[in-house]
C-alpha cells in the first residue's frame, strides 16, 4: 500500500545503497579483466574519449556483457519476488519450480538435436519457459490455484525437465552436448548488445505493470478469503503476476542461460537488508539485489582463475547454496 | 442495506453443506449464527460474503444478486473477517488497516485524506492507535484480533460478517471484542453477522439468533424467544438446564453433565 508521504526510510536507503553497489559493480566489471583499465579511463571511454583498443574492449565486449548480467539479474530477482509473493511460499522461485528447467530443456534439445543458432536458441528457451509456466498454472488449477499446489506441481515439473535434459544429453553427440552444458549453467561469456536490447524492452514493458499491481499483491498477501472479501479478483491477479514473472524469467534465461539461485535468493537477501512490507518495495530491492549478485558473481568467475573463466551460473550456485542452508538453519526461509 | 439468502444451497465436492437456506439479516442489528460443529456455519458466512458460489438459490444485497454485482462495489458495503486469518510476516497494524481501504481506491486514485481518516477511526475504535507501528507477529492474541477487526472497520462497510471473532482469545479479550462489535451495531448503526460457538455469549450479545442444524435453519429469533431446553437438545444434542442470566436476563445454558468430583452420592 503506497501511502502518500510515508515512504519507508529504511527501504529507500537500502535501495540507494544497492543501486550504488550495482553501479560500482558495473564499473568494476567493465574496468577489470585480463586487460585492466583504470575506472577513470572507463568513464572517459564511456564518455566517448577512449582510444580504439579501449573502445573495443569496453564498449563492444565488457559493457554489453555487464549490462546483460545486470538486466538478467534484475529480471530474475523480480521474478523470484513475484513467485514468493503469489505462492506465499518462501521456497518458491522460477528455477525451483521448473520454469527455468523448461527453458533449459527446450534450448538443450535444440542445441543437441537441431541446429541451434544465436537467434533460435534464446527464442526456443523463452518458449520453453512460457510452456513450463503455462503447465505450472494448468496443473496447479483445481477450483482456483493455491500456493502449495503451485509449489508441488512446480517441483514435479522441475524433476520432469531435469529428466528430459538428462535424456537429451545422453542421446547427443559429444560436441553438441558440450555446447549444451555451457549454455545450461548460465554464462555471460560472449554476450553482446543483441542480448541487452531484448532485456531492456522486456523490463521496460513488464516491470511497470508489475509495479502497478503492487497494491493488489499486498491485498493478495492477506490470504485468498480476505482478498476476495476486499473485492480483489484473486485468480486474475495471480495469473497476471505469474504470467509476467514467467515472461521475465524466460527473457533472462534466453539472454544468459539459467543462472541458478538468483531468483530464489535475491528476495531473501532483500528481506534481510530491510524490513520490506510492500510488494513494490520487495520488487525494487530484489531487482537491485539480483543485479549486484549476477555482476559480482560474473566478476569473480572471470577473475578468480584468470585466464580461465568460470561461468556465472556456477559461481551463483556455489555462493547461494550455503546461503540457502544458512537460511533454513535460522528458520527464516 | 439489506442482506438476504433465498433458497441457498452451497457445497464442496459431492454433498451440499447448506441446503435450501432462507435468511433475512435484520439491518442495524447483531445476528449470531450458532450450531454444532460441522453444521455449515462458516460455509454459510462464506456464501453470504460471495466467497462461495451457490449451487442453487441466491444471496441478495439490497434486492440484487450479489454474484452479479462488481466485487469491489460489494466490498464497499459488505466486509468479512474469516476465522484466524494469517498476515505476512512483519506487517504492521496500520499497514494492515490501510489495506482495508483497497475497495475504495481506484487504479489512478492514490491514498486520500478520506482513506487516512478511515484508518485513524478504525485504529481508534479498536484501541489500537498506540500499537499502530508494531508488527502483527509481536502482538498478543487479543490485540492481533483487534488489528484484523481494524482492517475490516477501515473498509467502512455497513455490513460486517465475522467468523468466530473470539476464537483463541481468553475471556477478558472475548468480552472486549464482543463489546466493540456491540458498540458498532448499537451506537453506529452497523449490521453485524457473526458465527459464535459459545451459545451463552450469543444469547447475551445477539439481537437475533440463527440456529443451524444439518445445513438448514433450525430456528431464528430473539434469544429469549427461542432458547430453551428443547432448543439446546435439538441444536447441540446436549441435555441442559436453561436459566435466566443473572447479569443480563438473557437465556443461560447450563449442561447437565457433571464432573464426577461434584456428583451427589447420597
Amino acid at each position: 500500500m503506497t501511502r502518500r508521504g510515508r515512504l519507508d526510510v529504511r527501504v529507500v536507503s537500502v535501495l540507494g545503497a544497492l543501486l550504488a553497489a550495482t553501479l560500482a559493480a558495473l564499473v568494476a566489471s567493465v574496468a577489470l579483466g585480463e586487460f585492466s583499465s583504470p575506472p577513470l579511463g572507463v568513464v572517459a571511454t564511456l564518455a566517448g574519449a577512449g582510444d580504439r583498443a579501449t573502445n573495443f574492449i569496453v564498449l563492444d565486449l565488457r559493457l554489453p556483457r555487464a549490462l546483460t548480467g545486470l538486466l538478467a539479474g534484475a529480471a530474475l530477482g523480480i521474478a523470484g519476488a513475484v513467485f514468493q509473493d503469489v505462492t506465499r511460499n518462501p521456497l518458491a522461485a522460477p528455477d525451483v519450480l521448473g520454469v527455468a528447467g523448461g527453458a533449459s530443456l527446450a534450448a538443450v534439445a535444440l542445441i543437441v538435436f537441431g541446429s541451434g543458432s544465436a537467434v533460435s536458441v534464446p527464442l526456443v528457451a523463452l518458449a520453453g519457459a512460457l510452456t513450463a509456466g503455462t503447465a505450472l498454472y494448468v496443473f496447479a488449477w483445481r477450483r482456483g490455484v493455491h500456493g502449495y499446489r503451485i509449489v508441488l506441481v512446480g517441483i514435479g515439473l522441475s524433476v520432469f525437465a531435469q529428466a528430459g535434459i538428462a535424456y537429451v544429453l545422453a542421446k547427443g553427440r559429444i560436441f553438441e552436448v558440450a555446447q549444451a552444458y555451457v549454455w545450461m549453467v548460465g554464462s555471460l561469456n560472449g554476450r553482446g548488445w543483441a542480448q541487452v536490447w531484448p532485456l531492456v524492452a522486456a523490463l521496460v514493458v513488464l516491470v511497470p505493470v508489475l509495479y502497478a499491481l503492487g497494491r493488489r499483491a499486498d491485498v493478495l498477501a492477506l490470504g485468498d478469503d480476505v482478498a476476495r472479501a476486499l473485492g480483489l479478483g484473486v485468480e486474475r491477479t495471480r495469473l497476471l503476476m505469474l504470467g509476467l514473472a514467467v515472461g521475465l524469467t524466460g527473457i533472462a534465461v534466453a539472454a544468459a542461460g539459467p543462472i541458478g539461485f538468483v531468483a530464489f535468493v535475491a528476495p531473501h537477501i532483500s528481506r534481510r537488508l530491510a524490513r520490506v512490507r510492500t510488494a513494490q518495495g520487495l520488487l525494487a530491492l530484489s531487482a537491485a539485489t539480483g543485479s549486484v549478485l549476477v555482476l559480482l558473481a560474473d566478476l569473480v568467475g572471470r577473475l578468480a582463475f584468470s585466464p580461465h573463466e568460470i561461468p556465472v551460473g556456477i559461481v551463483t550456485s556455489i555462493l547461494a547454496a550455503p546461503y540457502f542452508l544458512f537460511l533454513l538453519r535460522r528458520g527464516t526461509a | 442495506m439489506n442482506l438476504e439468502a433465498r433458497g441457498l444451497s452451497v457445497g464442496y465436492g459431492e454433498a451440499d453443506v447448506i441446503d435450501g437456506f432462507d435468511l433475512v439479516v435484520p439491518t442495524a442489528r447483531m445476528t449470531a449464527i450458532v450450531g454444532a460443529n460441522g453444521c455449515g456455519k462458516s460455509t454459510l458466512l462464506r456464501a453470504l460474503a460471495r466467497l462461495l458460489k451457490p449451487r442453487r438459490g441466491t444471496v441478495l444485497l439490497d434486492g440484487r444478486d450479489i454474484s452479479e454485482l462488481p466485487s469491489k462495489e460489494v466490498a464497499r458495503r459488505l466486509g468479512l473477517l474469516p476465522q484466524s486469518p494469517v498476515a505476512p510476516e512483519g506487517l504492521t497494524v496500520e499497514d494492515l488497516a490501510a489495506r482495508g481501504r483497497y475497495p475504495h481506491q481506484g487504479l489512478f486514485k492514490g491514498w486520500s485524506a478520506e482513506d487516512e481518516a478511515a484508518v485513524e477511526a478504525a485504529l481508534a475504535a479498536t484501541h489500537m492507535t498506540d500499537q499502530r507501528g508494531r508488527a502483527l507477529d509481536e502482538l498478543s492474541g487479543g490485540q492481533h484480533q483487534r488489528a484484523w477487526i481494524a482492517m475490516a472497520l477501515a473498509q467502512q462497510t455497513e455490513l460486517l460478517l465475522l467468523d468466530e471473532p473470539t476464537t483463541f482469545l481468553d475471556l477478558a479479550h472475548q468480552v472486549d471484542v464482543l463489546d466493540l462489535l456491540d458498540g458498532l451495531v448499537h451506537e453506529r448503526g452497523r449490521t453485524v453477522v457473526m458465527v459464535l460457538h459459545d451459545i451463552n455469549q450469543a444469547c447475551r450479545y445477539a439481537d437475533q439468533l440463527v440456529a443451524m442444524r444439518d445445513g438448514r435453519v433450525h430456528s431464528a429469533g430473539a434469544p429469549s424467544d427461542i432458547v430453551d431446553v428443547a432448543f439446546i437438545a435439538d441444536v447441540f444434542g446436549l441435555d441442559a438446564q436453561v436459566v435466566e442470566d443473572p447479569v443480563t436476563g438473557t437465556p443461560l445454558c447450563l449442561p447437565l453433565s457433571q464432573p464426577r468430583r461434584t456428583r451427589c452420592t447420597s
